[in-house]
C-alpha cells in the first residue's frame, strides 16, 4: 500500500501586510514572529519585477511564501512557511478585502489609511496566531469599536447621484448610488435609518464568430445582499416560479428561467426553495453573496450586440474601418457606458472618425494598438454606425489580418440576461420605523468578444 | 504638516503623550495614540515610546486599550523589562467582568512573545480555558500553543494537554478547530494529535457546525486517520460527498485531498471524485476573483494530468477573457491544448488564433506555441495557421512561430515540407536571437530542401562580425557545416570565411572552440564529417506526439491544494527538454542510440526487429473505405480451403497483449499510427463491445510492395468463455488485455507481414492507458 501522508503543517498565516500600488506600507501585522518586517519591501520588489508571463499570486524568499491578490488597487499580502491551501489563503484574502469594505465603506487607498486603526482592530479578531478564526460580520460587529472615518460625509439625500450605474431612468425608486458604499456601522448612528439591497449581477462572456455564430455564451450571476439593518431576522427572497436549474429540464415555455449549476451561501435555508423558490436567510451585516449560478452555451435571448464591419484599404495606403454597431436588447431597455476597442495594425499613426451623434466618442491608444470607440448610452432596437479612416503609413502585408477582435464593454442596468427576477423580499419580523429595501439588476460585459 | 523626520517625529509624539492635559481628555489622548500607531504601519521605528504607551494601557477605553497593544506586541522584545510593567495590568483585566476585556487582555499577554512573562501567564491561561465565555476560551486554547513554542524546550504540561482534548467537546465550534490547532503545534513532536476513531467521528459530526475555515481545518487533521474497515471508509466518504461540491472553493478542495489520501487504493473512488468536484472547480476558473481563477486552473492541470478527458466538453470555460491578464490567459492555454480532440479542434485553433495578434506579446506567444502543440495531432490544420501567422511579418510573431515550427518538425518529420516552403523569406523579419537560431536549426537539418538556404546563410555570415549573440554563432557554424555536408558547392566558400572569421577574430571562446573543432573535423575528410554530422531529424519517441499517458493520481495527489502547483512556470507541461530538438549528432549504429533509446522510455521502431532490407511504410496509394471494405469481406473466407490463392494472399490471426488500446482515445491511436504511416480507416466508440478499427498500409520490402488489411478486435470479458477452448496458451486473466489482430496481406511475403506486426505490437504498447 502506498501511503502518502500528507503534510500535516496547518495553514497558519504568518504575516498580513496591505501595501498600496506604490508600494507605501498601509497595514503590517505579524502574527507568529516567524518573519520580519522588510519581507515587505522585499515582496514590492518582487511583484513589481515580475514580467507578464510570470504568475505573480504566489512568489517564495526563502523559506516564506507570499500569496497575494490585488483588489481595490491595494496588495493584500499574506505570508506563511508552510506549504498551506492557496485556496483557503486566497478566499481569505478576498474575505478581508470585503470585510474591510463593509467596515470602511469603500476600498481605496485612502479609505485603508484613514481606518489603518479599524483595520488593526478587525485583523486582531479574525486571525489570531496566524489561524482564521472568525470572517462572519455577525460575530465581528460585537468586537469591533473603533468607528469608521469617512473620506466625504456621507449624506444619503444627495440626488446629485441620481441614477444606478449612471443611469437616467424613469423608475421612480431608484438607490442612491453612494447608498451602497458606506460602512456598515454607521447604520447604528443614522437614527433607524435601515436598507437593504439586493443585487442581481450577471457577467456575460461571449465569443461571436466572424460569421456571426454565437461560439460561446457564459454567464456567471449571483445575488449580492448588502444590509445595513439594525435587527433583521428574516428575509425572504422569492425569484422567479419558473426557475430550473440543470440542462434536463423540460423547456420551451418562453417565461422559463434556467442556469445549469447554482449553490448558496451556508446560511441560506432552501426548505421553500424546491416548491416556490424562496430563499430564507438572516442577513448579517454588510455584504454577503447569498446565490451563485451559472449558465453555459447559451443565451435565453439574442445576444444584446451584433457588428457588421467592413475593412478595406483605400488607394492612399489608409485603412478604411465602416462598422455598425446594433443593439438588439428590447426597445425599452438600454446599455450604458459601452466601450468598443478594435485593435488595429502596427504602425497605425492616427485615426479621423465619422460618428453618427456627438456625446460618442473615439481614439486612438497607441499603447494598446487599438481604437476606442465610447457610447454612453445605446438604446435598444437601434444601430450606429461609425467610419474610422486609419492614417498608417508602414502597413504591415496582410493589415486586414491585424484588425479584430472587436471586444465590448458595457453594463445593463435593469437587466439580468438570464431573466432572473426577484418576484418579492419580504423581513420579518416587520421593521420598526422607515425601512428601505432596493432591488438592482445588472449585467456586466465580463468579455465580450467579436471576431471580423 | 511640516515634514518630520524620524527622530523629529517619535519627539513630537512623547511630548503629546506624557503632556498631562492631553492625558485628562481621552479623545486627545486616543487620537495621540493613533498617530503613533500610523508612524508605526509607514514604518517609523517608534520603539522609543514604549515607556509612555505602558502608562497608556491602563485605562478603561477598549479603542485605546486595543491600540496600545498593537504598539506593545511590536516592540515588547525590545523592551523585556518595561513589558513587566503591563504584566500588571494585563492580569487584573484578566478579572474583568466583560468578557471582551477578558479576552483582549488573556490575547496581548501572549502575544508580548516574552519567554520571561511565561510564569505570570501560566495561571490566567488555565484559568481562560475553564471561562464562561466562548471568546475567552478560543484566545486561551491558543495561548498555550503561543507559550509552547515560547518555550520548545519545555516539559509539555500533561494536564494541560488533557484538558485541550476535553475541549474538543467544547459547545462553541472555534473553540474546538483552536483545540485541534493547539494540539497539533504542541505534540508536533509526536506527529501531532491522536486522530482516533472516537475524535474523528465527534468532529466529522461537528462538521456543518463550522463555518469554511474550521471544516478546512478539521479536513486537513483528518487526513492522518486511517479508517478501521473498508465500510467505516465508506460512510466517512458518503458523510463528506456534500462538502465535495461546496460552493466554497476552500472546502472543495480540502475534502478532495482528503478524499484522495484516504482511497489511495481505491482508483475507481478516487476518480469518482475528481468527477464530482468538475462543477465547483470549473465554478471556480469563472470566479470574480482573477487569483481564484488562476488557482482553480492550476488544480485543473493536475486533474487533467489522470484524467486528460475530464475537462473535454467544458473547453469553451477555458477560453480567455479579453480584460484577463496574461498569467491567466497562458494557463488558460494550456489547458486547452490538453482538451483538444477531433470534435472540438476546429473551433478550438479558431479561438487561439485570435490571440495570436494579442497586443501583449507573452501571450501571442504563448498561443502560437500552444498551436505547435496541438499540430502534433491536427498538423495540417496548425500548420496552415502558423504560415498565415507569418504573412504578418512581425518580428515577434515570426520568431515565435519559427521557434515553434521548429519544435513541430522535430516530432512530425511529415511536416517538414510544408514548413520548409513557408521559411523562405521569414529571415528578414527575425530579430532576436531564440528566433533565428531556430530558423538555423531547421536550415540545418532540412537545408537541402529549402532552395533559398544557401542565400539566407549568406546573409547570416556576412552579418557575423555584428552579432552579439554567442547561441546565433554556434548554431550558424552548425548549420554551415551541415549544409555544406549535403551542399557543398554552394557552401564552400562561405563556410571559409565563416571559420575563418570565427577561429582568428572571435572573442567567445565557446564559439572559437567549437569552430576549430569544425575546422579538424573536415581535415578528417569528408567521409568522417558526413558520419559524425549526419544526426538524427526528428525525435524518435512516439511519447511527445500523443501526449503524456495518464499518470497515477498518486502521482500529483500531494501537492493538490498546497502552493506547489501555482509556482510551477508557465513551462511546466511543455516539457521543453525533450520536445525542443538540439543537434543530435551521433552514429545511430552505435550502442550509444540503443542506449538513449531505451533510456527515453520511448519507442523506437527503426532497429531491432526488422533488419535490412529495411522494411518501410507508405499510405500511398490511398484506400478509401469502400474499397477497403471490398477486399475485407471478398478475403473473408478461411484461407485453407481457397489453396489456389495461396501464394496470392496470406491472412494471419495473433494476439497482442496491450491493455490501454480498447481505453484509448480514437485520436491518440489514429495519430501513433499515422506517425509510422498506418491509417486507420474505422473506429468502433471507445468502451464499446466488442470494439474494433479497421487500418491498412503498403509494406515495402526491397522493391517489394505488397498492401496489408487488418482489423483489432477487443471483445471484451464476454468472449472469454466461447474462445477458451480453442487456444489454450495464456490464462483467461490475461486475455481481457489482449487484442486480436488480423492481417491480411497482398501479395504474400511473410516477412514484410512479421515485420509490420513488430511494428504494430509496438505501436499499440506506447499508447497511453486513459480511461475516457
Amino acid at each position: 500500500m502506498t501511503k502518502h501522508f500528507a503534510s500535516t503543517i496547518a495553514a497558519m498565516i504568518s504575516q498580513v501586510f496591505i501595501l498600496s500600488s506604490q508600494g507605501d506600507h498601509l497595514i503590517y501585522k505579524d502574527f507568529r514572529g516567524e518573519a520580519g518586517s522588510d519581507v515587505v519591501g522585499v515582496f514590492y520588489e518582487k511583484v513589481t519585477a515580475l514580467t507578464g508571463d510570470q504568475p505573480p499570486v504566489v512568489m517564495n524568499h526563502g523559506d516564506l511564501h507570499f500569496v497575494h491578490v490585488r483588489q481595490g488597487g491595494l496588495y493584500w499580502v499574506a505570508t506563511t512557511t508552510a506549504d498551506s491551501s492557496p485556496f483557503t489563503l486566497i478566499e481569505f484574502l478576498n474575505r478581508l478585502a470585503a470585510l474591510v469594505k463593509d467596515y470602511c465603506g469603500s476600498l481605496c487607498e485612502k479609505s485603508v489609511q484613514m481606518n489603518f486603526a479599524l483595520i488593526y482592530e478587525l485583523l486582531d479578531e479574525v486571525v489570531d496566531y496566524g489561524y482564521i478564526q472568525t470572517t462572519s460580520s455577525d460575530v465581528l460587529k460585537n468586537f469591533i469599536q473603533t468607528e469608521a472615518v469617512c473620506s466625504k460625509p456621507f449624506s444619503l439625500f444627495d440626488l446629485s447621484n441620481v441614477g444606478l450605474f449612471g443611469a437616467e431612468t424613469q423608475q421612480s425608486k431608484v438607490a442612491p448610488s453612494s447608498a451602497a458604499t458606506r460602512p456598515v456601522q454607521s447604520s447604528r448612528e443614522q437614527g433607524g435609518k435601515s436598507e437593504i439591497f439586493v443585487d442581481v449581477i450577471e457577467r456575460m462572456s461571449v465569443v461571436i464568430g466572424s460569421n456571426g455564430v454565437v461560439m460561446k455564451a457564459d454567464v456567471e450571476g449571483e445575488i449580492r445582499v448588502k444590509c445595513f439593518m439594525p435587527s433583521c431576522s428574516e428575509m425572504r427572497i422569492g425569484l422567479n416560479e419558473e426557475f430550473s436549474i440543470g440542462k434536463s429540464q423540460i423547456r420551451g415555455y418562453g417565461a422559463a428561467v434556467r442556469v445549469d449549476e447554482c449553490s448558496f451561501h451556508q446560511a441560506v435555508r432552501l426548505d421553500e426553495f424546491s416548491s416556490s423558490r424562496i430563499l430564507r436567510l438572516c442577513p448579517s451585516p454588510g455584504e454577503q453573496t447569498v446565490m451563485q449560478y451559472q449558465l453555459s452555451d447559451e443565451l435565453p435571448s439574442a445576444p444584446p450586440f451584433r457588428l457588421y464591419p467592413t475593412i478595406e484599404r483605400d488607394s492612399g495606403g489608409r485603412l478604411l474601418m465602416y462598422l455598425k454597431l446594433r443593439c438588439d436588447l428590447l426597445p425599452r431597455s438600454a446599455a450604458i457606458n459601452v466601450c468598443v476597442t478594435i485593435p488595429v495594425p502596427r504602425g497605425s499613426v492616427s485615426v479621423s472618425q465619422e460618428l453618427s451623434s456627438p456625446d460618442q466618442s473615439a481614439e486612438l491608444k497607441l499603447q494598446s494598438r487599438a481604437i476606442e470607440w465610447r457610447i454612453p448610452r445605446f438604446p435598444g432596437g437601434t444601430q450606429l454606425s461609425a467610419l474610422f479612416k486609419l492614417e498608417a503609413p508602414a502597413l504591415g502585408p496582410a493589415p486586414l489580418m491585424e484588425v479584430g477582435p472587436v471586444v465590448l464593454a458595457f453594463e445593463l442596468p435593469h437587466l439580468t440576461v438570464t431573466g432572473l427576477q426577484i418576484r418579492f423580499l419580504r423581513l420579518s419580523p416587520v421593521q420598526p420605523g422607515p425601512s428601505q429595501r432596493w432591488i438592482r439588476y445588472v449585467t456586466h460585459s465580463d468579455s465580450y468578444v467579436i471576431r471580423v | 504638516m511640516p515634514y518630520l523626520g524620524s527622530e523629529d517625529t517619535v519627539r513630537e509624539l512623547r511630548r503629546h503623550l506624557s503632556n498631562p492635559n492631553v492625558q485628562s481628555d481621552p479623545l486627545r489622548y486616543r487620537s495621540s495614540i493613533l498617530k503613533v500607531i500610523r508612524a508605526m504601519s509607514q514604518g517609523v521605528d517608534v520603539a522609543g515610546l514604549f515607556s509612555e504607551m505602558v502608562k497608556a494601557c491602563a485605562t478603561v477605553d477598549i479603542v485605546q486599550k486595543k491600540l496600545v497593544y498593537v504598539f506593545l506586541c511590536s516592540y515588547a522584545t525590545l523592551n523585556p523589562e518595561l513589558s513587566l510593567l503591563v504584566i500588571n495590568t494585563l492580569r487584573k483585566d484578566c478579572q474583568d467582568p466583560n468578557p471582551m476585556v477578558r479576552s483582549l487582555a488573556l490575547r496581548n499577554m501572549v502575544n508580548l512573545r516574552l519567554p520571561s512573562l511565561a510564569e505570570y501567564v501560566e495561571q490566567p491561561l488555565s484559568a481562560g480555558l475553564r471561562d464562561r465565555a466562548a471568546c475567552v476560551r478560543r484566545v486561551a486554547v491558543l495561548g498555550w500553543a503561543k507559550l509552547h513554542n515560547l518555550q520548545p524546550a519545555s516539559e509539555i504540561d500533561a494536564a494541560v494537554v488533557n484538558e485541550l482534548y476535553g475541549l474538543l467537546r467544547d459547545p462553541d465550534p472555534v473553540v474546538m478547530v483552536n483545540c485541534l490547532r493547539a494540539l497539533e503545534e504542541i505534540l508536533k513532536e509526536e506527529g501531532g494529535m491522536a486522530i482516533n476513531k472516537p475524535i474523528t467521528h465527534h468532529l466529522l459530526n461537528r462538521l456543518g457546525q463550522l463555518d469554511v475555515w474550521g471544516q478546512c481545518e478539521v479536513l486537513r487533521v483528518l487526513q492522518r486517520y486511517r479508517p478501521q474497515s473498508e465500510s467505516e471508509l465508506f460512510d466517512i466518504l458518503s458523510l463528506l460527498d456534500a462538502s465535495l461540491v461546496s460552493p466554497h472553493p476552500p472546502v472543495m478542495a480540502a475534502t478532495l485531498s482528503l478524499f484522495l489520501v484516504l482511497c489511495p487504493d481505491l482508483p475507481a473512488v478516487s476518480f469518482a471524485a475528481l468527477e464530482r468536484v468538475r462543477g465547483p472547480l470549473l465554478a471556480a476558473c469563472g470566479s470574480a476573483s482573477r487569483e481564484t481563477r488562476f488557482t482553480a486552473l492550476c488544480h485543473i492541470q493536475l486533474l487533467l494530468r489522470s484524467l486528460p478527458g475530464l475537462m473535454g466538453a467544458h473547453y469553451k470555460r477555458f477560453f480567455c477573457g479579453y480584460a484577463e491578464p496574461a498569467y491567466i490567459k497562458q494557463r488558460k492555454m494550456q489547458v486547452l491544448v490538453e482538451l483538444v480532440n477531433d470534435d472540438n479542434v476546429a473551433m478550438l485553433l479558431d479561438e487561439l488564433r485570435g490571440y495570436c495578434t494579442d497586443v501583449n506579446a507573452d501571450t501571442a506567444q504563448a498561443a502560437i506555441s500552444a498551436i505547435g502543440r496541438i499540430g502534433r495531432s491536427y498538423s495540417d490544420q496548425c500548420l496552415q495557421i502558423l504560415t498565415g501567422l507569418l504573412g504578418l511579418q512581425q518580428e515577434h510573431i515570426t520568431s515565435a512561430v519559427v521557434q515553434t515550427m521548429r519544435d513541430l518538425v522535430w516530432v512530425c518529420p511529415q511536416c517538414s515540407d510544408t514548413v520548409c516552403s513557408a521559411l523562405e523569406g521569414c529571415e528578414e523579419t527575425l530579430q532576436d536571437s531564440q528566433g533565428r537560431q531556430a530558423l538555423l536549426w531547421l536550415l540545418a537539418v532540412h537545408g537541402e530542401r529549402v532552395r533559398s538556404a544557401p542565400y539566407t546563410l549568406e546573409g547570416f555570415i556576412d552579418g557575423v562580425r555584428g552579432e552579439a549573440s554567442p547561441g546565433v554563432k554556434m548554431e550558424l557554424l552548425t548549420t554551415t557545416m551541415r549544409l555544406f555536408v549535403c551542399r557543398p558547392a554552394e557552401t564552400q566558400d562561405m563556410l571559409g570565411r565563416l571559420l575563418h572569421h570565427c577561429i582568428e577574430e572571435e572573442t567567445d571562446m565557446c564559439v572559437r572552440d567549437q569552430a576549430l573543432l569544425y575546422y579538424r573535423l573536415l581535415r578528417c575528410g569528408m567521409e568522417e564529417t558526413r558520419r559524425v554530422l549526419g544526426g538524427r531529424r526528428s525525435e524518435p519517441s512516439l511519447g511527445v506526439l500523443i501526449g503524456r499517458p495518464a499518470e497515477p493520481i498518486s502521482q500529483w495527489a500531494s501537492s493538490f491544494n498546497t502552493l506547489e502547483p501555482l509556482k510551477q512556470g508557465a513551462g511546466e507541461t511543455e516539457t521543453t527538454g525533450r520536445a525542443s530538438p538540439q543537434h543530435v549528432t551521433f552514429d545511430l549504429d552505435s550502442d550509444l542510440s540503443d542506449t538513449l533509446n531505451s533510456g527515453a522510455g520511448g519507442f523506437s521502431f527503426s532497429p531491432a526487429g526488422v533488419q535490412a532490407p529495411p522494411l518501410t511504410l507508405s499510405l500511398s496509394p490511398a484506400l478509401s473505405p469502400e474499397e477497403f471494405e471490398r477486399l475485407w469481406t471478398q478475403r473473408r473466407a478461411p484461407p485453407a480451403e481457397e489453396g489456389a490463392e495461396e501464394l496470392d494472399y496470406v491472412c494471419l490471426e495473433e494476439r497482442i497483449r496491450c491493455p490501454a488500446v480498447p481505453h484509448c482515445s480514437p485520436q491518440s491511436l489514429q495519430a501513433a499510427m499515422q506517425l509510422v504511416n498506418i491509417q486507420t480507416l474505422a473506429f468502433t466508440a471507445a468502451h464499446a463491445s466488442p470494439w474494433r478499427v479497421y487500418l491498412y498500409t503498403h509494406a515495402q520490402q526491397a522493391a517489394r510492395s505488397a498492401l496489408i488489411l487488418g482489423q483489432l478486435l477487443y471483445a471484451g470479458e464476454d468472449e472469454d468463455e466461447d474462445e477458451a477452448g480453442l487456444s489454450e496458451g495464456p490464462s483467461p486473466r490475461g486475455r481481457e488485455e489482449e487484442v486480436k489482430v488480423t492481417l491480411k496481406q497482398r501479395p504474400r511475403d511473410e516477412k514484410a507481414l512479421q515485420g509490420f506486426l513488430s511494428i504494430l505490437t509496438a505501436v499499440l504498447h506506447t499508447l497511453p492507458f486513459n480511461t475516457h
